[in-house]
């Protein structure tokens, strides 16, 4: 039974990210097929799937880290036309800076382990132009105190904090710019479920408060459900099943959802 | 904010509703109802009968989208126009589910480190209400529902049973919606929080709000039922229902 839902209605925004048939192999692995995706803004789209299932690659697609062999990518943003991934080295990372924010499972991918946890938000800033010490600081300050980073430690630099302050440091130097997009992937995994805990309630909270847009790469069914308003469930490389998260959990169509789902604690 | 819905105006249009479950894993089907017919008006409470396993838990949720129903139409007469919610985007869904549908159930999903005030006033503050108006009226329908003033700052993941369930229909009843589900929310209530939950549901339905409900025991809302429909299945429609295997 494939039942096909109709186009939006009463929405009256457009899209914030468009993707539309993304594809890409490394060589006889098929990682991408035809993958599509729209979010709105505000909205937190979860990508649920097992390892090897292509959701992190489609994501590392969308921070431009990789580039597909097929497909498309747009924000609706001012200043920012076209597809994405025809934008050079310099274009590519000038966005990224300013425009979307990542955080990754692993802190070494996302911080400078050795740097202060201040110095590794202000980075990201000095990427975007800002000289002024006065301001990096209050910046990189603020951001940090938006992260639930205790401040008194906001010097020390991330290989000396716990896994929990690491993810907080990147959620900080992620939301320093106010992205128009946060890109989550696996933010919680290896934390110990307490403080997976808190930091899925930061997220949340950071989600209402600011209306982020998010997309959010597990494949823990619990993060997922917390945070995301609609699920993507891929397997090997393509989607086969998205809606809203209610309905993916309680009516999953497909037979590999449905495994999903029932294989959760 | 006293918004009022025009009585009598149509809020809910259902018309030959299904749903179904498809087992993967079992190669089987299973009928949850079939061919539901009905309309709702604004102000209307409407009561779903049937034994257990009749499908009434699962046609509120199909309502609500929920479950994805099968075929058939579900017509919501929102403020944005007529919409089918059998097939409507996700996003309008979502939408709609933010201001003018409610589904009340007797569960709270209390979250991490947010204090019982802030999560009754949520519904209004996603509605655009500003932080502290929402937070009056939070504190206001907490009172109503008999939540102890001195929980009203904590956190409600570390309440008992019972005051989490005033927590949850105090959330779930703040906004008035254009139309409510109800599944069950009178269950293990005590007589205070069931007295001050028909006092809303009545204050709402006089307000115009639509409703259709699931009762494990009826005569808790008799005053407010308009109509009812009986779910369970006759005999025929058994023989139909049973597992086919595909």
């Amino acid at each position: 039974m494939t039942l096909t839902l109709d186009a939006p209605r009463f929405v009256e925004t457009k899209p914030l990210l468009t993707a539309r048939n993304l594809s890409k192999s490394y060589g006889d692995v098929q990682a991408l097929r035809d993958v599509s995706a729209t979010v709105y803004p505000g909205e937190v789209l979860g990508i649920v799937g097992e390892s090897g299932s292509g959701k992190s690659t489609f994501l590392r697609c969308l921070n431009l880290e990789e580039t597909p062999d097929a497909g498309s990518y747009s924000l609706d943003l001012p200043d920012v036309q076209g597809n994405l991934f025809d934008l050079d080295r310099y274009g590519r990372r000038m966005l990224c800076a300013t425009r979307i924010g990542i955080v990754y499972q692993n802190p070494h991918l996302g911080l400078l382990m050795g740097h202060s946890s201040s110095g590794n938000v202000a980075e990201r800033l000095l990427v975007a132009g800002e000289r002024r010490f006065e301001v990096l600081r209050d910046k990189a300050r603020n951001a940090l105190d938006a992260s639930e980073f205790p401040l008194d430690r906001m010097d020390a630099p991330p290989i000396e904090l716990s896994g929990g302050m690491q993810q907080r440091v990147q959620l900080a130097k992620a939301i320093a710019l106010e992205p128009a997009l946060l890109l989550l992937d696996e933010p919680t995994t290896g934390l110990d479920v307490s403080v997976q805990a808190l930091v899925l309630d930061t997220l949340k909270r950071l989600q209402q408060e600011r209306r982020i847009t998010m997309v959010i790469v597990s494949h823990d069914l619990g993060v997922i459900r917390t945070l995301s308003d609609r699920v993507m469930v891929m397997r090997r490389g393509a989607v086969v099943e998205e809606g809203l998260a209610d309905q993916v959990f309680q009516d999953p169509q497909h037979s590999y959802t449905q495994q999903l789902v029932h294989a959760k604690l | 904010m006293t918004p009022q819905f025009n009585r009598d105006a149509p809020v809910l249009e259902v018309r030959s509703l299904s749903k179904g479950f498809t087992m993967h894993h079992l190669g089987a089907q299973m009928a949850a109802f079939d061919d539901i017919s009905f309309q709702l008006r604004a102000g209307e409470f409407l009561l779903l009968k049937g034994r257990n396993g009749a499908g009434k838990s699962t046609l509120l949720r199909a309502l609500y989208r929920s479950y994805l129903p099968g075929g058939g139409e579900i017509l919501f007469h929102s403020s944005h126009g007529v919409i089918d919610l059998a097939r409507a985007a996700d996003v309008d869904v979502s939408l709609l589910r933010k201001t003018e549908m409610g589904f009340v159930t007797q569960f709270l999903t209390a979250r991490p480190r947010v204090s019982a005030e802030a999560l009754v006033a949520e519904p209004l503050r996603l509605s655009g209400v500003a932080q502290e108006d929402a937070l009056e009226q939070a504190r206001h329908w907490l009172d109503a529902f008999g939540v102890k003033r001195t929980l009203w700052a904590a956190y409600p993941t570390t309440f008992s049973g019972g005051e989490q369930q005033k927590v949850n229909l105090a959330r779930a009843l703040i906004l008035p919606r254009r139309l409510l589900l109800l599944d069950e929310p009178t269950a293990s209530l005590d007589a205070s929080a069931r007295a001050a939950l028909i006092d809303r549901l009545s204050e709402l339905k006089s307000r115009g709000t639509a409703m259709v409900g699931v009762f494990h025991h009826p005569g808790d809302v008799a005053q407010l039922i308009d109509s009812e429909i009986d779910l369970t299945p006759d005999v025929k429609s058994l023989e139909e229902r049973e597992n086919v295997v595909v």
